[in-house]
């Protein structure tokens, strides 16, 4: 069946299988910057927006979300111009093996597009379910209140 | 020595890839005509394949091969990507006839889709001869047990008992210390099986070359060690093989080992198409690998004084169906520990390691060190007590200091006899002095601090690991200048997320004076770097980036004698590099890097200037870590919570605060959860019951709590520019920290990790009985 999307600002197309879960469309049409594996949505490493909202993509499936607005990492910035968040996860050493970083950094990005001035524990309830290994969150959390300043500086 | 670029934040030089997704993982990649392939593991934890029928699946359209013993190499091998000659038994095949726990591998599947792969392996007919299992190391070494490898592998100790390897070593007389001793305090503590986690599974990908040679592309710790193995179980040179290590989503140990590569590698050779292999987050905890379960004994004597007469450690290692790490391991939980406490003059180190029918226990961060440390640090703790000493007073009594030696380093190395070791560079006084203040022990400790019925504690633990094994880990660099100054730095060591090939930039760009934005760093591609063991053993600064130091040196001293032509000079004894710049500072000249290399490019002396190194290291100078924590204890509900987290370590000189301060939260968090929530539950039948983030709970960025890491330096002489490791220790002190503020917060101590709710209200109910 086809499915229409917009991603990161563009229009698409997609011939699928209508048991696909969204994950393995994304991954499979070149939008590999989504990471994921767990496919019970526990991980979080395969967070997209869909219509502005952080979901794991892994649990939804494709066929249902048709016509949807959809935002990956790349589509809130780039390695040529990335997002104050990114700026701020490389800078506080929030970045060890990066496999959840893209998905903890939407579900950051969502946050602040909502609350401009969240509390640790709004941070760290935004990013529960984006489970890091390497870190130990706190140096993502310490990077998440260091973009709040970065975007109020306009930076 | 005035230090320009490390001691600094430089940024991890490929954070930023990783923060905007570029395609930097084994499996970002998409080959075209890849092959697909799905496993189907054994129901049983102890069978026979009587008979195995594939021929429905193979007529399935879309399946290119189904893999068995049959028609895979019989080649025994081991799974551990360590060091040659391999310390680890050959006791696996890449399938086995006989299948030895719920989830060992019984046929492989490789399709044109995964799901083409996964229908055809329900159409696999396997007719199994069930055996009777066992579970615990206790089960397995009974007379009349079942035997687990009847085929007697190689570098196993007694087959007939499942004994993988007995360990005893000893120093001093045990028994004349424990007779003169005060006091004398036994303990027993089990620790659990748990998995490492890595957000990335493992995943390989492989395919041929124009020429027809094997590249496997894996998401690996050891990727000269894969092309080893796989050549080994392949029977072809490993000049037939290219390994290729991408960005790694983190391995802790699990990615120490070579479990897709071999398979991938054999579908790539037999098909010539690409193939794939990802492990799911169940195939993951149900047939990676894990940590390995211990029951461990601690026996202490001690002076009224404090001062240690003897120790005694006995290690029972449950190393699950097959023996990889098992040795090595084992030898950690007492090499790792026992110097720590060099005071006492009598030690003894025993060590059991078991097969049984379970899940395989592999390299985990901390190894060995994690186990040992869980029960040895709540011993001590009892033996204060008992003196009526407080745990930091024990332990300024008993602690290893500079220049001090414990015959454990020569008696006991990794699997086989250590070496003769002195401490270079030490600041466990400091440690204790700084993590006491700032959690406030001496203001919290035995106060039992109440609100409800919930009460606080604080407790410590100390800690030494080590870096890299000496006189077996080796590590080499090649590196060569550019027009613009810059270095391209080719180097065999593996960065799995720690940052390493940042280390690395930061020490070049140390001793050439050049910024580290201008070091190219190139890491472990077996064709094109040259060799490195591996990361693990805490090996990756000091080892890999002590080859990478000798290199640079190398680089340094022909730049000079360039530049000494170039100022036609007769010595440069004078001279100086600074900001990319040869200086010489009797004649005031000056040459720039890059001038220096258009020069020996185009116009005079027409040379590369490249250099090549290598590092072993003679020693393995431990890090020392203190940790303190405060936790508060529901008496209600059992609910155990860090409160505040404090370690203080001491890794040498700090190349780089901001990833040093993430190995050892990062650790910290792993050992948390260790400690309170992970562990593999079982069926009767030796299934996994929670293979799943659901179920095995590992931290959330809402179970941590304030996290205080304290970095005190000192300069370790063997190392690069006076590092030494940070990245196993600091895993080690969760588990007996918090067991020793349980005690001081409810006054019981429970025998075995996890400290969930059901164990410290039943230890609790038999308190007040």
């Amino acid at each position: 069946m086809k499915v229409h999307y917009k991603i990161n600002g563009k229009d698409y197309e997609f011939d699928i299988h209508p048991g696909k879960v969204l994950l393995d469309v994304l991954r499979e049409n070149g939008f590999t910057e989504v990471k994921g594996n767990c496919y019970m949505g526990t991980c979080g490493a395969c967070t997209v927006l869909i219509n502005g909202t952080p979901k794991t993509s892994c649990t939804i499936l494709a066929a249902k979300i048709n016509g949807a607005e959809i935002t990956t990492i790349k589509g809130i910035g780039d390695i040529l111009n990335p997002h104050p968040l990114q700026k701020a996860f490389v800078e506080k050493g929030a970045v060890q093996c990066g496999y959840c970083t893209p998905g903890t950094i939407l579900s950051a990005y969502a946050l602040l597009k909502q609350n401009p001035n969240p509390t640790d524990e709004d941070i760290k309830k935004a990013i529960d379910g984006n489970l890091c290994r390497c870190t130990g969150y706190v140096q993502q959390i310490e990077a998440i209140k260091y973009a709040i300043a970065l975007l109020k500086e306009g930076r | 020595m005035e230090r320009q670029i490390i001691g600094k934040n430089v940024e991890k030089i490929d954070a930023l890839a990783l923060a905007t997704g570029q395609p930097v993982f084994t499996d970002d990649i998409n080959l075209p005509n890849t092959l697909h392939i799905k496993f189907l593991y054994s129901p049983h934890a102890n069978a026979i394949i009587e008979d195995i029928d594939t021929s429905e699946a193979e007529k399935l359209r879309g399946v290119h091969m189904v893999l068995t013993y049959k028609n895979t190499p019989q080649v025994y091998h081991t799974t551990a990507g360590q060091g040659w000659p391999e310390p680890s038994p050959y006791d696996t095949c890449m399938f086995n006839q006989h299948v030895r726990f719920v989830g060992d591998r019984v046929a492989a599947v490789a399709a044109d889709s995964e799901e083409i792969a996964t229908e055809a392996l329900k159409l696999i007919k396997v007719k199994y001869n069930v055996l009777p299992a066992v579970f615990t190391p206790e089960e397995a070494m009974k007379e009349g047990a079942p035997i687990l490898h009847e085929e007697n592998p190689q570098g196993v100790y007694d087959y007939k008992k499942n004994l993988v390897a007995h360990i005893e070593v000893k120093a001093g007389d045990i028994e004349k210390g424990f007779k003169e001793a005060d006091v004398v305090v036994e303990h027993t503590f089990e620790t659990q099986f748990a998995q490492h986690s890595p957000i990335e599974t493992h995943a390989t990908i492989s395919y041929l070359d124009e020429n027809g040679r094997i590249v496997i592309r894996s998401s690996t710790q050891v990727p000269f060690h894969v092309r080893r193995i796989v050549a080994q179980v392949l029977g072809i040179p490993v000049s037939q093989i290219r390994v290729i290590k991408p960005r790694i989503g983190g391995g802790f140990g699990s990615k120490q080992e070579i479990i897709l590569e071999e398979v991938c590698a054999f579908v790539t050779m037999k098909t010539g198409r690409p193939a794939r292999a990802v492990y799911s987050r169940e195939e993951e905890f149900i047939s990676s690998r894990t940590r390995h379960p211990m029951k461990i004994t601690v026996k202490i004597g001690a002076k009224k004084d404090g001062k240690f007469t003897a120790i005694r450690m006995y290690a029972l290692s449950n190393t699950g169906a097959y023996g990889t790490h098992g040795l090595t391991v084992a030898s950690n939980t007492g090499s790792k520990t026992l110097p720590l406490y060099n005071k006492a003059p009598n030690v003894e180190f025993v060590a059991d390691v078991v097969y049984t029918n379970l899940p395989v226990p592999g390299a985990y961060r901390g190894y060995g060190a994690t186990q040992g440390y869980a029960c040895l640090e709540q011993t001590v703790d009892m033996v204060a007590e008992k003196l009526g000493l407080d745990p930091i007073a024990i332990r300024k009594i008993n602690h290893i200091r500079k220049g001090e030696t414990s015959p454990i380093f020569e008696a006991l190395g990794e699997g086989r006899e250590g070496v003769v070791q002195y401490i270079e560079s030490e600041a466990i006084d400091k440690l204790l002095e700084l993590g006491a203040k700032e959690i406030g022990f001496y203001e919290k400790w035995g106060k039992k601090i109440r609100n409800g019925s919930k009460v606080r504690g604080v407790g410590m633990s100390l800690h030494m690991q080590g870096s890299g094994i000496p006189k077996i880990d080796m590590g080499s660099a090649t590196m060569k200048l550019n027009e613009d100054g810059s270095v391209n730095v080719l180097y065999g060591g593996t960065d799995i997320g720690t940052g390493l090939d940042t280390v690395v930039a930061q020490i070049v760009g140390e001793v050439l004076s050049i910024d580290p934005k201008k070091v190219i760093v190139y890491p472990s591609d077996t064709d094109i770097t040259p060799f490195d063991k591996g990361a693990y053993a805490s090996s990756g600064t000091f080892i890999s980036g002590s080859a990478v130091y000798n290199t640079a040196l190398k680089l340094r001293d022909q730049i000079l004698e360039v530049a000494k032509e170039m100022f036609g000079e007769q010595d440069s004894k004078d001279y100086i590099l600074k900001d990319g710049f040869v200086i010489s500072e009797r004649s005031g000249k000056r040459v720039s890097l890059s001038e220096m290399a258009y020069d020996t490019f185009y116009v005079k002396k027409q040379k590369q200037i490249m250099a090549v190194g290598s590092f072993v290291s003679e020693s393995s100078p431990p890090p020392f870590a203190a940790h303190f924590v405060e936790v508060e204890v529901d008496e209600e509900t059992g609910i155990v919570t860090p409160i505040k987290y404090v370690a203080a370590v001491d890794c040498g000189i700090v190349i780089n605060p901001e990833l040093t301060k993430g190995q050892i939260i990062g650790a910290i968090v792993n050992g948390i959860g260790y400690a309170l929530t992970e562990e593999y539950k079982f069926g009767e039948n030796g299934k996994v019951l929670n293979p799943n983030f659901m179920e095995y709970r590992i931290p959330s960025s809402r179970d941590i709590p304030e996290i205080v890491p304290i970095l005190v330096e000192t300069y370790e002489p063997t190392g690069p520019l006076g590092a030494k490791s940070v990245s196993e220790i600091n895993i080690n002190g969760a588990i007996p920290a918090i067991g020793n503020a349980i005690y001081d917060a409810i006054g019981v101590r429970i025998g075995s990790s996890p400290y969930t709710p059901e164990k410290v209200l039943k230890a609790l109910k038999e308190k007040n009985k």
